[in-house]
């Protein structure tokens, strides 16, 4: 008898704890950013209707689909299910992926008026000319590989946070800069998706990579820059 | 499909695809290589070599034109629609799982009906045990370039899927144009032909094969050690294969 309280016990306390830990665990959800600037406030680099496709369809989507298959993995996990809990790998990096880039791509650009296209000041002005020779010369290498990647994917400037030097890198599809290594932390991210320039200029992928330049937001790189390297 | 995609897709990038692929070709060993020939060279078992991403892509878009045809859609019928139902279960199954196929294929590329002939799912790879039940039609799809004719399946129907193939007149709703293919656009007599070719080939294949093993098996030289008995029982086991389905 005194065995079975005893059980009774241990277990109240540990449906207790498991309630408080589902609790603190919930699963969060998220949801569109708004862009700091209008649709049409980059044109003409990049056109309006782009830019809403852009952010409000494609954009939009990678989160919706981030979101169910975050709560599809919660579900796995707490039944134990590893191997759904494998296949919905795939899903996650693609849509979550995109939800990352995109969220840093839309803070890479800025409308001419809010300094988009002024060249970087300060430490990281100092690092490009450092590793690269000079900016004219990043733009072309970013420039090259941009247009050389096959498919569907992104051109980073990245900090090597370990080896202290800035890199020039591509990843396929929507995979986000890390998965090219760890160290690595995105400062500019340039998509080369077709859906990113195909209504505006076709299939002249170059053409896009010349003009977008005159809205990247340098400002923003420069902060995370100074941020990551301090 | 509107007339602006077909003039982009077509007069831009198909044909850049090609012109960049005589540049990459000419003075080469790929020189004189007929295109499937390049494709298999250039793919060289996944670790691709430069030309192959342009021969791939040239192949791929002759082939999704002759896919297409005006006033296309419905249903096919016979031998094909036999093997469908077959594979597939119906013919509604087949579309829906086609379907699918063309919406998930994460980034660029395509997806595939193709006709199956004792290969495995593994490059390169022969069923060592072929039957008629191992000749079958499979859905598959293609990221980029890549396209069946590297795992050796026989190709017979394809939908592209980068961007640029539907942007223009759907901009992300990519079901959308998938769809529109299948009901309005898709030529199955020239599916049909295709998969007649398959077949032929394919049986041409399999008698090349036990040609050849014949060939190899009485090829083989005898074993001075072994003595008679031994060389009789090697002989009945000749027999049992040749029977075997």
């Amino acid at each position: 008898m005194a065995l079975r309280s005893l059980a009774t016990r241990k277990t109240l306390t540990l449906a207790l704890k498991s309630t408080r830990l589902a609790q603190s665990r919930a699963l969060q959800t998220f949801s569109l950013p708004d862009l700091p600037y209008d649709y049409g406030a980059l044109e003409p680099s990049i056109s309006g209707e782009i830019m809403q496709l852009h952010h409000q369809k494609h954009h939009q989507t990678y989160i919706t689909n981030y979101n169910k298959a975050l709560e599809q993995l919660h579900d796995a996990i707490q039944k134990g299910d590893s191997s759904t809990v494998v296949k919905l790998q795939s899903a996650i990096k693609f849509n979550g992926g995109g939800h990352i880039n995109h969220s840093i791509f839309w803070k890479n650009l800025a409308p001419i008026s809010e300094g988009g296209g002024e060249p970087p000041h300060g430490s990281l002005g100092w690092a490009i000319d450092t590793n690269f020779g000079s900016l004219e010369s990043l733009i072309q290498k970013m420039n090259a590989e941009g247009a050389a990647l096959q498919g569907s994917g992104w051109v980073w400037l990245g900090l090597d946070k370990e080896l202290k030097k800035l890199v020039v890198e591509t990843t396929t599809n929507q995979d986000p800069l890390v998965t090219n290594g760890p160290n690595l932390v995105p400062l500019l991210g340039i998509d080369v998706w077709e859906h990113a320039y195909y209504l505006q200029y076709k299939n002249v992928r170059p053409d896009y990579l010349k003009n977008v330049w005159k809205v990247i937001n340098w400002k923003y790189a420069s902060e995370v820059y100074e941020k990551e390297s301090a | 499909m509107s007339r602006e995609t077909l003039a982009y897709h077509w007069g831009k990038h198909h044909r850049t695809y090609v012109e960049n692929l005589n540049k990459q070709v000419v003075g080469t060993d790929l020189e004189g290589l007929s295109l499937e020939d390049i494709i298999i060279v250039t793919y060289n078992k996944g670790d691709i070599l430069p030309a192959f991403n342009n021969a791939a892509q040239a192949w791929n878009h002759d082939f999704f034109w002759e896919s297409m045809k005006p006033g296309g859609g419905g249903k096919p019928s016979g031998d094909l629609l036999d093997l469908i139902e077959r594979d597939f279960g119906s013919f509604e199954r087949f579309i829906e799982e086609f379907k699918a196929a063309a919406a998930t294929q994460f980034g660029s590329g395509w997806a595939w009906l193709a006709y199956k002939a004792n290969r495995l799912d593994v490059e390169n790879a022969v069923n060592p045990w072929p039957s008629e039940k191992d000749k079958e039609l499979v859905i598959v799809k293609s990221p980029n370039a890549v396209n069946p004719l590297v795992w050796d399946y026989f190709p017979l129907l394809t939908i592209d899927v980068w961007e640029h193939a539907y942007y223009l007149d759907f901009q992300n709703r990519r079901p959308d144009y998938i769809s529109v293919f299948m009901e309005k656009l898709v030529s199955w007599e020239t599916v049909n032909t295709r998969l007649e070719k398959a077949k032929a080939r394919a049986a041409e294949r399999e008698m090349e094969e036990e040609r050849r093993r014949k060939e190899e098996e009485e090829g083989k030289p005898t074993n001075e050690e072994e003595d008679d008995d031994d060389l009789e029982m090697y002989v009945d086991n000749d027999n049992d294969d040749s029977e075997a389905e």
